[in-house]
């Protein structure tokens, strides 16, 4: 335990002193490149988790593509050299992150981070396993679990759950894409009247 | 004997790690010779993927000379196989130049960031039987992760350098990298489909036919993208020497330099790696229980020796055509390829989820007389789409001007 301890410090650590110098340092470009090394301490608490599939995934979209979209939008971005200049928009800003930061120490405190005891922790593992590899019914066996949990466990892989328990929320993000998307086309067509777009 | 791994320990699996475990906990306490097996684990790999590129840049430039009808170095030693050595030597010694208006911490990171995801993809790869350094259940997105950090880097190198050269090379390897992820992660997942899992040892023993053969549009896909994705010729834009000097390393130099060369060739090396293991059946072959490691560094060799041949040979794209070949040309193959292995792979498994040979070699069939349709039909639609004057022609002038 203590050697996992110490990692999850370290990348407390570097989670928090990244977050703050994302907001702090002025130099737009340092600070994108900062918020990569957030996102690289956050794949390691998954790893801490033994969630490997979310840790790499995490690696894959963020920092290997939404980090890559910041960095070119602070290069089109004007004034770039001149750092980071302020605007009318902090106080609605500074509200706004007052209210999501309330409601996320409100989920942290309300939820319980207890252990799992043991004999759940097979099944656990077999979950994060089953959004990877097909699971065969020899190795379900071989845990020696009864027949409910073993379709517990088969119908419990990630791809399933985002399209049963968690369709909500899933279909809420797509929505959220769809409207970037769109606001991005918005924001680069040409003026109106030249007939176009 | 005194120390024996726990048999849950996922490190039992890498029988190189366990074989150094138990001979180093003879003499050492087996907490500290745990440490000292991983520590000589690292080292092989890192050793291993660095004497590598230096092998191979000497191996690339003696058959680029014969390709050019000429020698290549042949001076140093045997051969001229101490020419990598010569070269090191050479480059540690000269001046280690950063540019005064250049970020210097920025410019400092860039050569180990590009040499890191280079090392970090080989710690996956199975280069004989249960070798693999780690072997990941998600082994196939993990190899994707880590080459994406390759991106940030050379972004890193262009916005550091200060040097617009640097930018324009930069800009444009970030998108032929970003471009050329989307039709090599959609040709990995046929891959994936018919192994029916992520980890690279599965992927291997699932092998019983080459994946070569049974995707062989997932191959030539995934060949392109990887060869776009490396920078070499003839997807060399970010460094053009004739357009941009040397692209996003222009004003780099002495160790910097070597490193970011080593990243250069040592990618080579990785990616014919994966390539390997994905498609060409990894390690195995006659003898592999013993000669694993042969077959995986001869098929190694003689893809590295493809992407010397082609880099000798193809003349550099423009980047329009290079992007529209990734979007109008291997995106759709790659849809169309993991479309067709879903609907065969839905269609031939088993009750219990399994394919048998018989069923792979049915697929190859159908497989390569789809590859040929599509190579031909969309072979002839780019042919017609990619017309670089069409751009500045009186008609599109006129649109413009009517703005």
């Amino acid at each position: 335990m203590l050697v996992q301890d110490i990692v999850f410090w370290i990348l407390s650590l570097m989670a928090i002193v990244g977050s703050l110098g994302v907001v702090l340092v002025s130099n737009l470009f340092r600070a994108a490149l900062l918020l990569i090394l957030v996102f690289v301490a956050v794949a390691g608490m998954f790893i801490l988790l033994s969630a490997e599939f979310l840790a790499v995934v995490q690696i894959l979209i963020y920092v290997g593509a939404i980090a890559i979209l910041i960095i070119f939008a602070v290069m089109l971005t004007r004034d770039v050299q001149r750092g980071n200049l302020p605007n009318r928009m902090h106080i609605p800003a500074a509200v706004f992150a007052a209210l999501l930061f309330t409601a996320l120490v409100a989920v942290a405190v309300d939820t319980k981070w207890d252990f799992l005891p043991a004999e759940h922790q097979e099944r656990v593992e077999l979950v994060q396993v089953s959004a990877v590899t097909i699971i065969t019914d020899e190795v379900l066996n071989d845990e020696g679990l009864s027949l409910q949990e073993q379709e517990e466990i088969q119908e419990s892989g990630l791809a399933d759950l985002l399209i049963s328990d968690y369709v909500l929320p899933f279909e809420a993000v797509s929505v959220l894409l769809l409207a970037a998307l769109i606001g991005a086309l918005v924001l680069v067509r040409p003026d109106r009247g030249t007939g176009r777009g | 004997m005194n120390c024996v791994l726990g048999s849950d320990n996922i490190l039992n699996d890498t029988v190189l790690y366990r074989v150094i475990y138990e001979a180093v906990g003879n003499v050492l306490p087996c907490g500290l010779s745990y440490v000292v097996a991983g520590l000589a684990m690292m080292m092989i790999l890192v050793n291993g993927v660095l004497v590598g590129a230096g092998l191979f840049s000497w191996v690339e430039r003696r058959l680029i000379g014969r390709f050019h009808n000429r020698i290549g170095p042949n001076r140093w030693g045997p051969f001229g196989l101490l020419q990598p050595m010569a070269d090191l030597v050479k480059l540690l010694t000269k001046e280690d130049l950063t540019p005064k208006s250049a970020d210097r911490l920025l410019f400092a990171i860039v050569p180990v960031a590009m040499l890191a995801p280079v090392i970090l993809t080989m710690a996956v790869v199975p280069f004989a039987k249960d070798t693999a350094l780690a072997n990941l259940n998600v082994g196939v997105l993990y190899i994707l992760a880590v080459t994406s950090i390759t991106s940030v880097a050379i972004f890193m190198a262009g916005w550091a350098s200060d040097n617009r050269y640097a930018m324009f090379g930069a800009s444009r390897g970030v998108a032929v990298l970003i471009s050329y992820e989307v039709p090599v992660v959609m040709s990995l997942l046929g891959v994936v489909l018919l192994a029916g899992s992520m980890s690279l040892d599965d992927v291997v023993s699932a092998q019983n036919v080459p994946f070569l053969l049974v995707q062989p549009m997932a191959f030539f896909v995934f060949l392109a993208g990887i060869s776009a994705e490396l920078n070499r010729t003839p997807f060399d834009l970010a460094e053009a020497e004739s357009e941009l000097i040397a692209g996003f390393h222009t004003e780099y130099s002495g160790v910097k330099f070597a490193l970011i060369q080593a990243a250069e060739f040592g990618a080579v090396l990785t990616s014919s790696a994966v390539i390997v293991t994905l498609f060409l059946s990894g390690w195995s072959g006659p003898f592999s229980e013993y000669f694993g490691w042969a077959w995986f560094l001869l098929k190694i060799g003689v893809l590295a020796f493809m992407f010397s041949w082609v880099r000798a040979t193809l003349p550099r794209l423009r980047i329009d055509q290079l992007l529209a070949f990734a979007w109008k040309f291997l995106l759709p193959l790659s849809i169309i390829n993991l479309f067709a292995t879903a609907l065969e792979v839905y269609f031939l498994r088993d009750d219990a989820g399994t394919l048998a040979t018989s069923d792979l070699w049915v697929m190859a069939g159908i497989n390569f007389g789809v590859a040929f349709a599509c190579l031909i039909i969309f072979g002839t639609l780019i042919k017609e789409k990619v017309r670089p004057a069409r751009l500045i022609t009186g008609d599109t002038l006129s649109a413009v001007e009517a703005d």
